[in-house]
């Protein structure tokens, strides 16, 4: 059957030929359409005898499927080709910036609230807070700070003012969390473990002073809550606080007049390439001021002092966040600099806790 | 407190280094602020002798000197040393003070190397004082008598080597406020032995020219004793050198004499006494309360003028001294005086602190007075001081005159030596808590303590354990782990308003705000435009004009905030605050809110054309956003009753019935343009406490309602009047049919001329998508048809909305 390689090798040849989907559509009409050179040859079968019948039609079949088969390939090929030619045109510059999505941040006196109260929470300490204008007494008398007394008048206290025959003493902003003992002892009794972080203020403006700045006060008042307790207490929250493996604190004898003993509290430290380094080295670093609460203060909260006893610290939070993230300059706390609040603050979910550490 | 090496050596035999005392000061409680060590500074400049100086080969003005130097001492080998000096004094035998290589001079801030002068080379300098900043003295170098000790330091030959030591002294502690109470403390410690001070009762030779008397008031509260005497004939010249050193080294001016004695005895026993020039006295003093008015020349130079009741001592020609504060001009004692009246008295500490706060007077009688010092050394300050005027002034004693009596402070606690260690965790042995507390002059009768009348701060049983404790140094305690007070996994511990502080604050920065920390305290004018600056809000004695209201709002802070950074040069903010605002002046009246800012574009210029002006649906958003995280409701209102910052038609209340739970919007034009930024400006607010309470505990959540069954979305075109809400047509075209209708969204609203200009004056279109979602079977078109029907005639009655053609 020369006739068929002759039709084989033209449609093969065509098939190869043909530039695009059209052109093949041609093809494939020529072949095998209706009215094709192969349809034609397989309707003339019917005309020849059974035998020549059966060897003619199973060529026939063959070169069908083959020249199907070319067919399909070559369209395969050509949409390929083409697809090619649409991605090759379809280039874009990657580089360009993607759009734009808002990415704000924490403050870091949020976030170091946040840390504090996950280590404190962990040790058993809830979160109690006050009203930042207060009354005298719940700043200073409560706390055995009568009044004239020269303590009185080392805390450069702000005063609200006084209506016109209003005679009551002035209130004051709080010049310290401390109030905040006498109103969670009043609200909650004995035996009691709170923290209480919140703003504070002082009549001070200086390179290292502000106005306003932020104390965390802690208390824990038991049966036999001691002052070595408290020491562990403040390891304890150092260690994981600062994230170092050791810390080493020093109590150095103070007065506070609502502690009784009092201690301010050193942290060991040095400097190494300008970084502070907490923990080891030669140098002593004040943190904070704390003491076994005095008598008068559980009196006054309406708490036996004969039954009960415990501890009470206060620490200053923007001052741990300058040391712990290396934050120079107080002032900047409270300017909301954008290029401060991005540089200094943390992502949305970047939330402290222990599990996974304080930071991210 | 300042006062040096050699006063505190005076009240205390000790061998302990000068860094032993500043740890032991520091750690029992007196802080050490600085030292000025004149070791440090001078103790390289040694005496020296020239052995010979010639003439230098190439200048004039110049010498070539052998000088004998000893570098390790007089005891050392001598070594001979070259110098080049300038000084017209510079001969051979002189004996000077000579700093070698190596020495930093202080008063010309030089550091001496080794150098080579017109030729010839020098090692070292021969000093002039001014070079040691010992005075102003350059004309030559120091010349010292002949035979003067070579290679000793020439500071210990001056008697300069006394280090000053600044402590500071915490309010309880008026004893430590003379260094014999500091030295006290430090022999309690263990660092030496305080030593004796006699005190001998001086025989008066004439009985006093002038009397006392207190006013009765006063004896009962005020002051309840005085005493005095006249010494006559004194010499009122300079004060010795060592004492004028003494003064000088803690910062004092040197006066006379007898003012210098006065001083003396403040700082080193803590008794402020007062000399009176007897001659300017007339008549006998009486120490009384002011009537109000009198006016009184003070020795600070300043002209006080008295209140009623303000404790004053006067003559028969007026007041002559602001009693325990200050004394007057009028009978100062000066150079000239000849006979003086010595005071010593003891003033109530609450009066004198309220006498000099209203005066506004600090003075170290003062700052003594009103922290207590000790009654009982009244009379004997006054004869220990008349010994030192007689010994340096010299003079005739008259008998002591006084009135009133030491008031009687003795009182006693109850000493319980196992108290140390339940309340501190030391472990101290009870002799040595007693040997402590009967060092620092304490008196015990079996277990009662009595204080010495110098430590009026020891007021009960935790006194005797701190001071205890504080001698034997805190520093020794280990820290002892403490259980929580449950076992197992602790508790959630935040309150609920405490976890939406947390949620909101979050949730913002995650929207891309920049939490802000700002004053609490705004202006006056800033709190106006937002509700305040109330006088119940004003702070009495605010730091600055800018700081003189408690805020009754976050914005102006933020608002302040946006002003700074805009002026910096970033034109497009997102800040918040979650805090505090203030609604009066009593404690509590304060809430806590969330107030976030957006200031012009909401994205920087981009080649996407991401760039838009922020408006008002940013901030609803936002708001909204805010809420749900704080698990608000969904179902809401929303009004227009906003407060008067905000643009009145752009801007909305989020509510729940009467409950204002959040407000957004523009921030008004007029208050942009007051606080200085430049807009467009929008604002939100959520107020947290606000937020009601989910009432179900329950962890578990309702059972999931998803049908099967195809849902099916119609929407619908209504032209309505221009003033129409869609909140109102999205509610009523729910009201449809509660069952059916899963969700109804508004997806397009055409307004503005154009839309005018199709629909008629006055009318927008608004458009919604329905969300029919059957729920036991599918719908037929007929059904659907009769929900659409329902829905058109809802919103045609509820709004007046005809189906756009």
């Amino acid at each position: 059957m020369d006739g068929l390689d002759t039709l084989r090798n033209k449609f093969i040849a065509a098939i190869a030929g043909a530039s695009d989907e059209a052109a093949l559509e041609e093809v494939r009409l020529s072949a095998l359409g209706k009215k094709g050179e192969i349809s034609a040859l397989m309707g003339g079968l019917g005309k020849m005898e059974p035998e020549a019948r059966k060897a003619a039609g199973a060529s026939l079949n063959v070169l069908r499927d083959e020249i199907d088969a070319a067919l399909r390939g070559r369209k395969a090929g050509l949409a390929d080709a083409a697809l090619d030619a649409r991605l090759k045109s379809e280039w874009l510059d990657v580089t360009l910036p993607g759009r734009p999505r808002p990415a704000g941040t924490i403050h870091p006196v949020s976030q170091v609230m946040d840390e504090l109260t996950a280590i404190f929470a962990d040790m058993g300490f809830s979160v109690a807070e006050g009203p930042q204008i207060e009354s005298d007494w719940f700043n200073f008398d409560a706390l055995n700070i009568p009044p004239e007394h020269p303590a009185r008048q080392e805390h450069d206290t702000f005063f609200m003012h006084r209506a016109e025959g209003d005679d009551r003493p002035p209130h004051v902003l709080r010049t310290h969390t401390s109030p905040v003992q006498i109103r969670a002892l009043q609200a909650q009794g004995a035996p009691i473990r709170v923290i209480a972080p919140g703003r504070v203020y002082r009549m001070d403006m200086d390179q290292t002073h502000t106005p306003m700045f932020h104390q965390v006060e802690g208390l824990a008042i038991d049966r036999n809550v001691t002052m070595a307790n408290l020491k562990w207490c403040l390891e304890e929250f150092c260690r994981a606080f600062f994230e170092v493996d050791e810390v080493e604190l020093r109590f150095r004898a103070s007065h506070f007049p609502f502690t009784e003993p009092s201690a301010e509290v050193d942290i060991r430290y040095s400097v190494q390439n300008g970084q502070i380094k907490l923990g080891q080295g030669d140098k002593w670093m004040e943190i904070l001021g704390s003491g076994m609460v005095h008598p008068k203060v559980l009196a006054a909260a309406g708490v036996n002092p004969d039954e009960w006893q415990g501890f009470a610290f206060g620490m200053g939070i923007d001052r741990i966040a300058m040391l712990k993230y290396g934050i120079p300059d107080l002032r900047a706390f409270f300017e909301a600099d954008l290029r401060w609040l991005r540089h200094y603050g943390f992502a949305a979910l970047d939330m402290p806790d222990l599990a996974r550490g304080l930071r991210g | 407190m300042k006062f040096t090496l050699s006063w505190l050596k005076d009240h205390l035999e000790t061998s302990a280094s000068l860094d032993e005392i500043l740890f032991a000061l520091t750690d029992l409680g007196h802080e050490v602020e600085g030292v000025e060590d004149p070791a440090a500074r001078l103790g390289a400049f040694r005496v020296a002798r020239i052995i010979e100086a010639s003439q230098h080969p190439n200048a004039d003005r110049l010498r070539v000197c052998r000088v004998e130097t000893r570098p390790e001492g007089p005891d050392g080998p001598s070594v001979e040393v070259q110098v080049v000096c300038g000084a017209p004094n510079a001969r051979t035998g002189l004996i000077g003070v000579f700093a070698p290589p190596g020495t930093h001079v202080p008063g010309t801030g030089v550091d001496l190397k080794p150098g080579v002068i017109r030729g010839v080379e020098s090692n070292g300098m021969m000093c002039s004082e001014r070079e040691l900043e010992l005075s102003e003295d350059h004309d030559g170098i120091i010349e010292l008598p002949e035979g003067t000790l070579l290679g000793q330091r020439y500071i210990d030959y001056k008697g300069l080597n006394d280090p000053m030591i600044w402590v500071k002294i915490t309010p309880n502690r008026p004893d430590a406020l003379g260094v014999r109470g500091i030295a006290r403390d430090l022999a309690a410690r263990g660092l030496g032995k305080l030593k004796d001070m006699p005190i001998v009762a001086i025989k008066g030779q004439f009985p006093s020219p002038i009397g006392v008397q207190i006013d009765p008031a006063l004896k009962a509260k005020g002051c309840p004793v005085f005493s005095g005497r006249v010494i006559r004939g004194v010499k009122n010249g300079p004060s010795p050198d060592w004492m004028q050193a003494r003064l000088k080294a803690i910062g004092l001016r040197p006066i006379s004499a007898l003012v210098d004695i006065t001083n003396y005895f403040t700082f080193g026993l803590s008794r402020p006494l007062h000399v009176f020039d007897a001659a300017k006295v007339k008549g006998d003093l009486r120490i009384h309360p002011a009537k109000g008015g009198e006016e009184l020349l003070a020795l600070d130079g300043k002209t006080y003028t008295l209140a009623a009741g303000q404790m004053l001592i006067s003559d028969d020609q007026g007041p002559e001294s602001l009693a325990g504060i200050m004394g007057g001009e009028v009978s100062g004692c000066t150079p000239e005086t000849v006979d003086v009246f010595l005071e010593s008295a003891w003033w109530d500490p609450i009066t004198i602190a309220a006498t000099g706060r209203a005066l506004k007077i600090n003075s170290d009688a003062r700052y003594r007075f009103e922290r207590g010092i000790d009654p009982a050394f009244t009379v004997d300050g006054l004869e220990l001081a008349t010994q030192m005027i007689l010994d340096l002034c010299g003079g005739t004693p008259s008998d002591v005159v006084i009135d009133g009596a030491i008031p009687d402070m003795t009182r006693s606690y109850r000493f319980d030596p196992a108290r140390v260690g339940a309340l501190v965790g030391l472990d101290i042995p009870e002799s040595e808590q007693r040997q402590t507390l009967t060092a620092l002059g304490f008196r015990l009768e079996g277990n009662q303590a009595f204080p010495p009348g110098w430590r009026p701060d020891v007021q009960g049983e935790a006194d005797l354990v701190e001071e205890v404790a504080r001698v034997a140094s805190l520093s020794n305690l280990k820290g002892q782990p403490m259980a929580r007070m449950l076992p197992g996994v602790p508790k959630p511990i935040l309150t609920p308003l405490q976890k939406r502080e947390k949620a909101a604050r979050r949730t913002l920065a995650a929207l891309g705000y920049n939490e802000c920390v700002t004053y609490s305290f705004i202006d006056a004018g800033a709190a106006a435009l937002f509700g305040g600056g109330s006088d119940a809000l004003r702070v009495d004695n605010p730091i600055s004009s800018e700081m003189s209201h408690m805020r009754p709002d976050l914005l102006p802070g933020l608002l302040r905030a946006a002003a700074r950074n805009q002026a910096r040069g970033f034109m497009d903010l997102a800040l918040f605050e979650l805090g505090p605002v203030f609604t009066g002046g009593e404690p509590g009246e304060q809430r806590v809110q969330a107030t976030a800012l957006l200031v012009g574009a909401q994205a920087a210029r981009d080649p996407h054309g991401s760039r838009r002006m922020v408006d008002v649906f940013d901030a609803k958003a936002d708001a909204e956003a805010v809420l749900a995280a704080l698990g608000a409701p969904q179902r809401v209102q929303v009004g227009r009753k906003v407060e008067g910052w905000f643009h009145p038609g752009r801007s909305g209340e989020i509510g729940l019935g009467p409950v204002k739970l959040a407000m957004f919007g523009e921030v008004h034009p007029k208050v942009l343009a007051a606080m200085d930024v430049k807009g467009p400006a929008m604002a939100l607010t959520v107020y947290l406490e606000a937020v009601p309470q989910p009432k179900v505990n329950a962890t578990a959540k309702a059972a999931l309602q998803a049908s099967d069954l195809q849902p099916v979305e119609r929407d619908f075109a209504f032209v309505v009047d221009k003033g129409v809400e869609a909140l109102t047509m999205v509610n009523a075209a729910q009201g449809a049919d509660k069952a059916l209708i899963a969700a109804v969204r508004v997806f397009d609203q055409f307004t503005g001329d154009k839309a005018e200009a199709q629909m008629g004056a006055g009318k927008k279109s608004l458009a919604i998508s329905v969300r029919l979602q059957p729920t036991d079977k599918t719908l037929t078109e007929a059904e659907i048809e009769a929900v659409s029907a329902r829905i058109i005639e809802k919103v045609a009655k509820a709004t007046g909305g005809v189906l756009r053609g």
